[in-house]
């Protein structure tokens, strides 16, 4: 099911029309959202939650006083945001809690992994484009 | 195609069942795991594990992408969902058909004609097998005349349900409407599927159902019925075949229906038809069909000798049946007990924990189908089944006193168990008589507690 330009036209003058000020429509995998504009978005639809796992906990203190940075899920990690591309982090960098240091693919769809540590990354453990599992470690960090 | 690694899907008692089969076929087994489970017998017994997420089953056994990278990622040509979980979720099997991974089961179309139980209902209808007077209602004035039209009791079920869940007893007519607003909205909440529809109640029945086999392409058998009627809410706990006392005709008659409904399906794999025996009126009716091996296939395995989960793998394998319906036949009877870690003093209360120490027993025909092993974790996040103690024997008395003394001999320490509470059931003259109904242990239970 798709939409022509045509139809769209018709429901943004449907829209206009109304006095509604949002509309939200939904069919068979196709999904339009139209917002009047100037309208104060009152009751907005929750917006699918962004593809963002939570940093891990505080990762435990491996072998030499160096964090385990753990895979928050199961599928393929990539140390770059593309190939070709250089990596997010490499051995030396400086991570914060929030710095992405991969991307894990679970059937095409990619989530980041996030350090969750602050400090300095010093060995890469996953193999990029290898399957990595749930809580598998990814680097180790030596922690300020 | 012949399956080399498979990947299954679950946890417990199943997933040690399924590597079990997997072994005796030369079928590699990679099992996926949450946390939770890292520790267990089967992730001990399986060739390789993935820890596939947390705890909690909505973010690991119930993620669909998830098991299918792991299986996609660790080489698996197949995946085996067991029972429970994702095994009747038309999604993995959609996904497995894009994927180009064999999904040990039905088609994704049959899991989502079966799971609609006011489709299934329909598709009965047409294949002549009776269902329970009854039928979707659209308007108030139809739920009106077609309640005047069944009598009352009814039943109000949730077409997206089934296993006892999503249903309302109305006694009174005059209640009809509300309570089928009130299922409506439950229904939409629970199961994303707001229609119910109505089935005059059956007071007293009986649960039977025929396990079938199809080979995909219309050609079913059946491997004979279980009886299942010692129910609490609905949940099984003692499962058995034969069916007691039930009329030759009718069992022939059953077995047929359950073929006619399955082939009209074209039905891949193996499934369960499940009927409510009427039993003073002689008449059997449709309730549902499983599209998935059940908690209960060991009876069916005792009596006709036949590993249920290798012919799940033949048929997924594209070999389809491997014996014609003649070639089945049933030896004895056979006795099944579930074993749940729940607390029968504390209105049945799940007791997760670890097992200390644990015996289970052994001796001519007993088999126990379990991954209870001396200080094995019962994590709280599942299930509370941890084993099925199953006897088989020349006729039902024989099966009995092999299940009673097997019991017997099982120990189970550090848990709470149902364990003397089944023993209790095993030892109730109506149970020995056999035939009970669904009805029967409630009247057990309240006949304990007033002693």
């Amino acid at each position: 099911m798709t939409l022509t330009r045509a139809e769209v036209d018709r429901i943004i003058a449907l829209l206009e029309g109304s006095r509604f000020d949002r509309l939200s429509l939904e069919m068979d995998g196709l999904k339009l959202d139209l917002v009047r504009s100037g309208a104060t978005p009152s009751a907005p639809r929750a917006a699918p939650p962004p593809v963002e796992i939570a940093p891990p906990p505080p990762p435990p203190v491996a072998r030499d006083g160096l964090v385990e940075v753990k895979s928050p899920l199961l599928g393929i990690y990539y140390r770059a945001p593309r190939p070709g591309e250089p990596p997010f982090v490499e051995v030396g960098a400086r991570v914060e809690p929030d710095t992405i240091i991969g991307i894990i693919e679970v059937m095409k769809l990619m989530n980041t992994a996030r350090a969750g540590v602050t400090g300095e990354v010093v060995e890469i453990v996953a193999a990029n484009g290898e399957m990595v599992e749930h809580g598998e470690t990814l680097l180790l960090v030596r922690p300020d | 195609m012949a399956i080399r690694r498979l990947f299954i899907a679950n946890r417990g008692e199943i997933a040690v069942r399924i590597i079990r089969t997997c072994r005796a076929l030369g079928i590699e087994t990679v099992l996926g795991v949450s946390e939770a489970d890292r520790g267990s017998l089967g992730a001990h017994l399986a060739d390789r594990v993935l820890c596939i997420g947390p705890a909690q089953p909505a973010l690991s056994y119930l993620r669909v992408e998830t098991i299918v990278q792991a299986a996609l990622g660790s080489g698996c040509d197949a995946i085996h969902p067991g029972y429970g979980f994702l095994s009747e979720r038309a999604d993995l099997a959609r996904l497995c058909e894009a994927e180009g991974v064999i999904f040990v089961g039905p088609t994704a179309e049959q899991i989502e004609a079966v799971g609609d139980k006011l489709r299934a209902r329909a598709a009965a209808e047409e294949a002549g097998v009776p269902v329970i007077p009854g039928g979707a209602a659209g308007t108030p004035d139809e739920a009106r005349a077609l309640a005047a039209a069944i009598g009352v009791p009814i039943l109000v079920k949730a077409a997206g349900g089934g296993g006892g869940r999503g249903m309302k007893l109305v006694e009174d007519a005059r209640d009809l409407a509300a309570t089928m607003d009130m299922a409506s909205a439950e229904a939409g909440a629970a199961f994303g599927d707001a229609r119910v529809y109505l089935e005059h109640y059956v007071a007293t029945g009986r649960h039977i159902e025929v396990q079938v086999l199809g080979d995909g392409a219309g050609g079913v058998i059946h491997l004979g019925e279980r009886d299942c009627s010692v129910q609490r809410r609905y949940q099984k706990l003692i499962e058995e075949t034969p069916a007691p006392h039930l009329p030759a005709v009718t069992r022939d008659a059953l077995h047929a229906a359950a073929v006619r409904f399955a082939a009209r399906l074209s039905y891949r794999g193996a499934g369960t038809v499940e009927f409510l025996y009427d039993v003073p009126r002689d008449a059997f009716y449709f309730l549902e069909m499983n599209a998935r091996i059940q908690v209960e296939h060991p009876v069916t395995e005792a009596v006709t000798g036949i590993d249920l989960i290798a012919e799940q793998i033949a048929i997924a394998e594209g070999r389809g049946l491997r014996f014609a319906q003649e070639d089945v036949s049933c030896a004895g009877a056979a006795i099944e007990c579930r074993i749940n870690a729940e607390d029968p003093a504390r209105d049945f209360a799940p007791s997760p924990g670890t097992v200390s120490t644990v015996r289970w027993p052994t001796g001519e025909g007993i088999r126990v189908d379990t991954h209870i092993i001396d200080g094995a974790r019962i994590p709280p996040f599942y299930d509370s089944m941890i084993a099925k103690v199953i006897a088989h024997g020349a006729d039902r008395a024989e099966a009995l006193a092999r299940l009673r003394a097997a019991l017997a001999n099982t120990r189970i320490e550090g848990i709470a168990t149902n364990l003397a509470f089944q023993t209790a059931i095993l030892a109730d003259a109506d149970f020995a008589r056999g035939g009970v109904d669904t009805g029967f242990l409630a009247r057990f239970l309240d006949q304990r507690i007033a002693a």
